[in-house]
């Protein structure tokens, strides 16, 4: 059987980045909800997962999906030490905002609008770019994701010397480290495998 | 059967067992574990499914020789090193990696305002003798990884298409995403937690 990519009329995709909740839709066909097997379940961690056509193309593949899940809400959201959830996900932000992907944007500058209530600071990130002035702490956190985003990497010690300088500690640097780099992960699955749709 | 495998974000960044970044690794167990078991479920699945060991190796190869990471090249490309079958394969992704190396992210947005950071960059394709050599479905992945590694925001269902007329399943080209984007993340780890290892050592002595 031939299969063959989906290619969806979208009106008004968005064309900015923005804070604002847009969906996705897939190019390729996800899993049909019905068809999903006790293995499936496993791979898309969360059984309310099963609703989004996102997760139901990735688990195609369960096992990676899986790993890939645990993996993203260890980075993100365990916070008992480490960098506080809302530069998580501005070193996110950032990361996206330099790969243009407009939909992981905009999850995750809402993400960190919310855990800093600097909600303006991260708009100027969406409009103005990644060499925008955020004051010190958040600029050394975005240089360092943008340098580790460029391909063939760009980051050096000097990231890590800003990085300390703004008051960061080893374990950190490591979580801005790792937040940038799943992004790096994230943005080349939702930009490769479908296109961003407007909110309702 | 297990087959145990070090952890190779440690391998690959220098990480020794009580060093200082081993203890900030132990803070993230799950980060740590989880990256692994992608690693595992992608390089050693219980089933490979759509795509061979051979071709998982080698566009992971090609992915790290883009990123110019000599240890992790040599790490992906190990196991042609050991065959007697397949160790030309080395040779062919080598001059594929020079023929497609750039420097990202490049690729145009969709029409609207952000046309002004549009940055043009080299499209990649495979040389005619590498095609013939490693077939069109191999062929297709490299095209479609060096995509997804330099241009990603130049990703269009008629670059999907172009995997599924080349042979890749649905489910394989899911599996191929997965990899090439999980081998970007590994190797941006890699990189950020070597220097910072290093920055630690220095501090220390």
């Amino acid at each position: 059987m031939t299969e063959h990519a989906i290619i969806p009329i979208v009106e008004n995709p968005p064309v900015t980045f923005t804070q604002a909740e847009i969906g996705w839709t897939p190019w390729l066909q996800p899993l049909p909800e019905e068809e999903l097997t006790e293995p499936h379940l496993k791979g898309l961690v969360e059984a309310g997962r099963a609703k989004s056509p996102y997760f139901r193309l990735l688990v195609r593949d369960p096992e990676v999906l899986e790993a890939r899940t645990k993996t993203d809400k260890d980075i993100f959201y365990n916070t008992h030490s480490g960098l506080p959830r809302a530069e998580r996900e501005l070193a996110a932000t950032a990361a996206s905002r330099y790969n243009g992907c407009i939909f992981c944007a905009s999850v995750h500058s809402r993400f960190a609008s919310h855990h800093s209530k600097r909600s303006e600071d991260v708009q100027k990130l969406l409009d103005e770019g990644v060499e925008t002035d955020l004051g010190e702490r958040w600029n050394a956190i975005v240089a360092a994701s943008v340098a580790l985003t460029a391909t063939p990497p760009a980051f050096g010690e000097e990231h890590i010397s800003r990085l300390s300088a703004v008051g960061l500690d080893e374990l950190e640097i490591a979580d801005v480290i790792h937040g940038a780099a799943f992004f790096n992960w994230a943005n080349r699955l939702m930009l490769s495998l479908g296109e961003p749709t407007p909110a309702n | 059967m297990t087959t145990t495998s070090p952890d190779i974000i440690d391998l690959l960044a220098g990480i020794t067992a009580g060093s200082a970044l081993d203890r900030i690794r132990a803070h993230r167990p799950e980060t740590r574990e989880q990256a692994q078991k992608s690693y595992l479920a992608l390089f050693q699945p219980a089933d490979f499914g759509d795509v061979s060991a051979a071709d998982r190796h080698a566009i992971a190869s090609f992915v790290a020789g883009l990123h110019r990471q000599p240890d992790i090249f040599e790490f992906y490309t190990s196991p042609f090193e050991d065959s007697d079958t397949d160790r030309w394969l080395i040779e062919v992704i080598k001059a594929e990696i020079g023929a497609g190396r750039a420097t990202g992210p490049y690729g145009n947005y969709p029409d609207g305002p952000l046309n002004g950071e549009n940055q043009t960059g080299p499209l990649y394709q495979v040389s005619q003798s590498s095609r013939e050599a490693l077939g069109p479905k191999l062929s297709a992945a490299l095209e479609h990884a060096h995509l997804l590694i330099f241009h990603l925001r130049d990703a269009s269902p008629q670059a999907l298409q172009a995997l599924l007329d080349a042979g890749w399943t649905t489910n394989g080209v899911v599996t191929l995403s997965q990899l090439v984007s999980f081998v970007a993340f590994q190797i941006r780890v890699i990189t950020g937690l070597g220097l910072l290892s290093t920055a630690t050592k220095r501090a220390a002595a």
